[in-house]
């Protein structure tokens, strides 16, 4: 009897279970507005990528061509692959010190796995990535780039 | 009712041709006639239904399906169609040839037997045997000999696989279609077509035949997506376990030939659901509703079909898009230990009704 009752009721939730599924997908085919595909080169003007999307790493400047970065490289450090090579070099303050700035910040984007961890360890926040994603160029050695722009300096009071 | 009915044409057609012909001429000419607009439609079909699938599957995923090809990719199927005849038919080295080129022609020659008897508007019927529903139900089986020949002269483990599995699963869900259906058959009191879609006139059977007519609609789509190999039951094809299954092989127009016979399958399971339970090309009515009846008959038997199979044909790929492929032992204990032993009582419970007079 016990058999009986329990072959009959899977039968019951056997077909509720298919319905819940059929609802999902039939709210799917039901809201034609929630279609995540892109129609990429045409909407190349208006396409926004998610805030999360990693394109690459840029250093971030302020409006009077200042960055936060200190050259200290544990982004150089923190980077499983070689990606980022940072040349420091010695300057002299007014007041007589010498001071360590970056010369070049040099990120390899073509050995980039994009995997955060540069701008995770970065202790100023100088460094993020941007959601800049069409980086095909014709010739490799484009790819390597200088992200600190020329003459740009320290930010005030980053240390 | 006064349904148009294509009866009135093919008489005018055969009058005309009866005028100054001997009438073994005549005959012949209406075979290449019935052929020909049997071709057309089983390409179209093919196009259409492809292209459907397709786009169906992306909106059921959040996707939009082919966007290039023509506006809204419309003309995808075509340009697919192309490549596949262009492209080069290969045979493995060691494929028994006869048969490896015989597989899809007894696919396609089933779907064409199969599609000779349906009917598809008033008037609109090949073949109007009295033993219609025996005959389909026979004839959309033979496919599988097709796809066990397919599978055995590849000389591919794969499409062994695929084929064995297949053989496996239409010997045992033909047995859940054929008792679905006899069970409309015990309502009706026929196997003839024409018969059952007028014994419809007053109401179609799934409304009519209480619950068990429902019972057996809901077994009938299950055993059918099924039996046409799709859906949660691909896996005679199962792409990530066998590649593609019984046509791996197979390349240029003799996959397009299994690919094409597949979704005409698809249409002819949806024909006969929609024939047996669904009134075939009967307008739907509503008892006493004078009005809203004269409407109905307004729109064309055609359309009336039509509309009845793609609606089944969603309702096959709303299956097939959102339940996950079932693995053998699961396949085939649903069959024999679920969907037959329903559909037995099922079969008692409806004679019971007819019996009894119970039905409306």
């Amino acid at each position: 009897m016990k058999a009986i009752v329990k072959y009959i009721s899977s039968i019951f939730s056997a077909l509720k279970t298919l319905f819940k599924g059929m609802a999902v997908t039939g709210h799917y085919i039901s809201h034609p507005k929630e279609i995540i595909t892109q129609q990429y080169p045409e909407n190349r003007e208006t396409l926004k990528m998610f805030d999360m999307f990693r394109g690459e790493v840029v250093l971030t400047h302020s409006e009077s061509n200042e960055h936060r970065c200190t050259g200290c490289s544990a982004c150089e450090v923190a980077c499983p692959n070689g990606t980022i090579e940072i040349i420091n070099k010695r300057i002299e303050m007014p007041d007589g010190k010498k001071k360590k700035v970056i010369d070049k910040f040099v990120y390899h984007l073509s050995m980039c796995t994009f995997c955060n961890l540069c701008i995770l360890s970065c202790p100023t926040d100088a460094i993020k990535m941007s959601q800049d994603f069409e980086h095909a160029v014709f010739d490799r050695s484009q790819l390597t780039k200088v992200l600190n722009k020329p003459a740009s300096k320290l930010m005030e009071g980053v240390r | 009712m006064n349904i148009y009915d294509f009866k009135s044409l093919t008489d005018s057609i055969h009058t005309s041709l009866s005028v100054n012909l001997s009438p073994s001429a005549v005959t012949i000419i209406e075979f290449i006639i019935i052929a020909f607009a049997f071709m057309m439609l089983f390409t179209l079909l093919g196009l259409i239904l492809v292209y459907a699938e397709r786009k169906i599957a992306a909106f059921f995923q959040l996707r939009l399906g082919p966007m290039r090809v023509g506006k809204w990719g419309i003309a995808q199927t075509a340009a697919d169609a192309i490549k596949l005849i262009l492209k080069e038919p290969l045979v493995t080295k060691n494929a028994d040839k006869f048969l490896f080129n015989l597989a899809p022609f007894i696919i396609i020659l089933s779907t064409f037997m199969a599609l000779g008897a349906m009917p598809f508007a008033k008037g609109l019927h090949a073949l109007d045997f009295d033993i219609g529903i025996l005959y389909l139900t026979a004839v959309s089986s033979l496919g599988v000999i097709g796809i066990l020949i397919a599978g055995w002269s590849s000389d591919n483990k794969y499409s062994l696989i695929g084929a064995m599995r297949s053989g496996a699963q239409v010997v045992s869900y033909e047995l859940s279609v054929g008792l679905s259906l006899l069970t409309v058959v015990v309502l009706a009191g026929s196997l003839q077509f024409s018969e059952i879609i007028a014994s419809q006139e007053a109401g179609w059977w799934i409304f009519r035949g209480h619950i068990p007519a429902l019972i057996a609609f809901t077994i009938f789509m299950i055993a059918g997506t099924a039996e046409t190999n799709r859906g949660p039951f691909d896996l005679p094809e199962a792409e990530s376990e066998l590649t593609a299954g019984f046509h791996t092989e197979y390349s240029g127009l003799k996959f397009a030939f299994f690919f094409l016979a597949e979704f005409v399958n698809m249409f002819i399971i949806a024909g006969i659901g929609a024939t047996v339970f669904l009134g075939g090309w009967m307008p739907f009515h509503i008892g006493n509703w004078e009005g809203f009846n004269r409407i109905m008959d307004f729109i064309p038997s055609l359309f009336w079909f039509f509309g009845k199979v793609a609606f089944l044909i969603f309702l096959m790929m709303w299956f097939k898009w959102t339940f996950p492929r079932l693995r053998i032992d699961q396949l085939l204990r649903l069959e024999w230990k679920y969907l037959l032993p329903i559909n037995l009582v099922n079969i008692l419970f409806m004679a019971f009704i007819v019996l009894m007079g119970w039905h409306f």
